[in-house]
């Protein structure tokens, strides 16, 4: 490379660089400088308390549980969310068969696309007030409303959703999963057409079922699309702010009934915006970091396969 | 997937490996880096005081207002609207020739914190709303002005009186912070219950005093397939007006003020705190619930009961302009003090009462003979009515509302138990305002025992854990009522 080419190539990269050091990096270095301090949020004065917030977080049982909460998320919504959609991308695309033979979808597959992409067109504030009508704690709900009609739950005693300690989590689980699945759909399905016709036409001919083909064939072609769909869910499990601090009961960005509900975000909003207590927010928001640093290194780690080259 | 050329077969890092990498790295700022750059604040240089001269001072002009000036202004956008605080800025700018720039927001916080952070506050804040900043953080950082000056001015009305002198009275003590009144609760503001006058009417049922009557009123609702009492489960805050207020009534204001106090005896080991929390158990254990009531939201629980699903809700005096649009015409909306248990301290009358909707001067306001001035025609006659009538409800001044204007059966309602309480038999808590995780954590209990998940001992002793923490935090010395 000529000299003058490596100048051009760093001026570019100098403007987008800065803005990012500016507006990524030099947060975070405030964030853990502001989590050694005992600032309240509210006010520029300030006092260095070495490592207390940190040891005063292992002790909150709030944050402990919250932390719990991350994980159980951590470890469902990415599961649940491929396997659905790794299960419709493939009926939408070569799950169908044909007297004629060929690799094509299930019938109307391309309107079952249309519909699948919907939810992910809606943001989340969105689907916080959608789902609050779904998960209405009385017969005005959607659920209780048909369990009612139907004779499953009495009207005098409606589930509340999300008031139910053991209910809540899985409802936000829901409300995600059914979000998510549409997008990953799309992306495994342009993923699954990439890969040539040819293949699948020989594993039919060896006489290879759904199952087989999904197996052996698609799934490892689709690995890369699979592990970067993972890291991503992963990310939104150790997030999930907008629903929980919206839709669980509670004063102070929710977490509720009695802390079920809660997350490390709302935790932190909580002791941030509500009681005060930047600097510990600090100290938490710097726990997350790493947290979610850990986790997308494992899951890279974990999940890299040989490559197949076809 | 197609080609993986990019994959380098040395060992070394292929450049799609590290796009792929660099990427993952990149997204996980995502979720944390709202919050983080949330933390950025401004420096820690404390702004040189303002240096301004002020004009001269007067009787009529107590904190030297200069003709010509400018104020900045900040309300709460809520229940009563900011049409006032318009109506109020254009008097004072034509009294003041004062340049007024005016922001009407629901989002306190998020438009507020970076400006006290960076030193650059508003004149004067309406600092209310559920995005509100906690009073107790800003005092403690040191951000509030003392309004001790502009209480001790001389009212607009009578400059032979002191502001102060012309207020309803205890009302400014909502506004007390380590023993200075550093926020104005304007809007007068009363708790307890509510119910429909039409449907009192219709059933036959009177007014019930005690918990007896109470309790009986909610069996027949229910026997008519109407729920007893409706509460706004998802906030919690609500239910503590019922719970709270039984115990000040049963125990007195001792059993109040031990709680604000932080008194390690303040809820076990409390005779009235126990009567009180089983008392309101009882409605939960009999099914006197609205069904559904614990998981809905506050507009939720509000419009079924106006739609005369359930007999009471709790609420405060915002109730009725909150609820404007879904309250039928006939609805006749009455105010109820919270019915007492045997042998209680206070009498029927007695009504948690005070003062919402808090003004605050920043400590570093650019203008603050201004902002002092503005707080002070707040509490004259003419201002007062204008808030009245924009707004639907009362102030603090005393007789403030001029008698032409003609009030909604439920601020009326509201205005008849004042002068049955009379000023020996109002009280208010002052803990909510002083320690905010207290708060919550008493509120998470009282959600706990609305949905039978846990008993009433269990509900004494998360409230006295509660207090046991608050009284913990070295701060919690500079608070303390008599």
């Amino acid at each position: 490379m000529r000299k003058g080419q490596n100048r051009f190539i760093a001026g570019f990269l100098l403007a987008p660089l800065t803005l990012y050091l500016i507006f990524v990096i030099w947060p975070y270095i405030q964030t853990v400088g502001y989590s050694f301090t005992n600032w309240t949020g509210q006010s520029p004065v300030f006092d260095f308390v070495g490592l207390d917030n940190y040891t005063e977080l292992f002790r909150d049982d709030v944050f402990r549980t919250a932390l719990w909460h991350n994980i159980l998320l951590l470890v469902f919504i990415p599961v649940v969310t491929i396997l659905i959609a790794l299960f419709f991308a493939f009926m939408v695309n070569v799950g169908g068969r044909s007297a004629a033979g060929g690799v094509h979808g299930v019938r109307g597959s391309g309107f079952y696309k249309i519909i699948y992409f919907f939810p992910q067109v809606l943001s989340l504030a969105i689907l916080a007030v959608l789902f609050q009508a779904v998960y209405r704690s009385d017969q005005g709900g959607l659920l209780n409303g048909l369990l009612m009609k139907m004779g499953l739950v009495d009207a005098n005693s409606p589930i509340e959703w999300m008031n139910d300690p053991d209910l809540v989590l899985w409802c936000l689980m829901v409300i995600i999963v059914w979000h998510g699945v549409g997008f990953y759909l799309v992306l495994f399905s342009a993923a699954m057409q990439s890969i040539p016709k040819e293949i699948y036409e020989a594993a039919l001919l060896d006489g290879a079922g759904r199952a087989q083909t999904f197996f052996r064939v698609t799934l490892p072609l689709l690995w890369d699309s699979v592990q970067t769909a993972w890291v991503y869910l992963g990310i939104v499990a150790m997030d999930m702010f907008v629903l929980a601090s919206t839709m669980t009961p509670g004063t102070g960005f929710g977490g509720g009934p009695d802390h079920h509900g809660e997350v490390m975000a709302t935790v932190l909003m909580r002791n941030f915006l509500y009681f005060g207590k930047s600097g510990y927010a600090c100290a938490m928001g710097v726990v997350m970091l790493i947290l979610t640093m850990i986790i997308s290194v494992i899951t890279l780690r974990a999940t890299r396969r040989e490559r197949i080259e076809f | 997937m197609g080609s993986t050329s990019a994959q380098s077969d040395n060992g070394g890092l292929g450049r799609r490996n590290l796009i792929k990498r660099s990427a993952a790295l990149g997204l996980i700022a995502v979720p944390t880096m709202s919050f983080l750059s949330a933390c950025a604040s401004g420096g820690g240089e404390e702004d040189p005081k303002s240096t301004k001269s002020k004009g001269p001072v007067s009787k009529e002009n107590p904190f030297g207002v200069n003709k010509g000036g400018a104020l900045d202004v900040v309300v709460f956008k809520g229940g009563y609207g900011d049409e006032y605080a318009k109506a109020w800025e254009a008097l004072f700018a034509k009294r003041w020739g004062t340049k007024v720039s005016h922001l009407g927001t629901q989002e306190i916080t998020g438009k507020l914190q970076p400006r006290f952070n960076a030193g650059t506050p508003p004149d004067v804040v309406d600092n209310s709303g559920a995005q509100q900043i906690k009073l107790d953080v800003l005092f403690k950082g040191g951000q509030l002005l003392d309004l001790a000056p502009v209480l001790d001015a001389p009212s607009l009305d009578d400059p032979t009186k002191k502001v102060r002198d012309t207020l309803i009275p205890g009302t400014i003590d909502t506004g007390l912070q380590g023993g200075k009144v550093v926020s104005l609760n304007y809007v007068y503001t009363l708790w307890g219950l509510w119910y429909s006058g039409k449907l009192f009417k219709e059933k036959g049922w009177t007014e019930p005093k005690t918990w007896d009557d109470f309790l009986a009123i909610c069996k027949e609702a229910k026997a008519d397939g109407i729920g007893g009492l409706a509460h706004q489960g998802k906030h919690p805050y609500y239910i503590n007006i019922v719970i709270m207020d039984l115990i000040a009534k049963t125990g007195g204001l001792d059993a109040m003020k031990a709680i604000d106090n932080l008194d390690p005896k303040a809820f076990v080991g409390s005779d009235a705190a126990k009567a009180a929390i089983e008392a309101v158990y009882e409605i939960v254990e009999k099914g006197l619930l609205m069904p559904g009531t614990n998981g809905l939201t506050h507009t939720e629980s509000q419009t079924k009961w106006n739609q005369y699903k359930a007999v009471f809700i709790p609420s405060g005096s915002w109730l009725e302009n909150e609820q404007l649009k879904q309250t039928p015409a006939d609805f006749d909306m009455k105010f109820l003090p919270i019915p007492l248990l045997p042998d209680s301290v206070l009498p029927f009358e007695a009504v948690r009462a005070g003062s919402g909707e808090p003004f605050i001067i920043p400590a570093k306001a650019k203008n603050m003979a201004e902002a002092q001035e503005f707080v002070r025609s707040m509490l004259s006659k003419e201002w007062s009515t204008t808030f009245a009538k924009e707004a639907n409800s009362l102030t603090i001044l005393k007789d403030g509302v001029d008698p032409s204007v003609e009030l909604r059966p439920g601020t009326q309602s509201t205005v008849d138990a004042v002068k049955a309480a009379g000023d020996a038999n109002s009280f208010n808590y002052l803990y909510p305002n002083w320690y905010s995780e207290m708060d919550v954590s008493i509120q998470n209990a009282s959600n706990e025992l609305m949905s039978k998940r846990i008993m009433p001992a269990e509900w004494l002793k998360r409230a006295q854990a509660a207090v046991d923490k608050a009284a913990k935090d070295p701060a919690s010395k500079n608070n303390h009522r008599d």
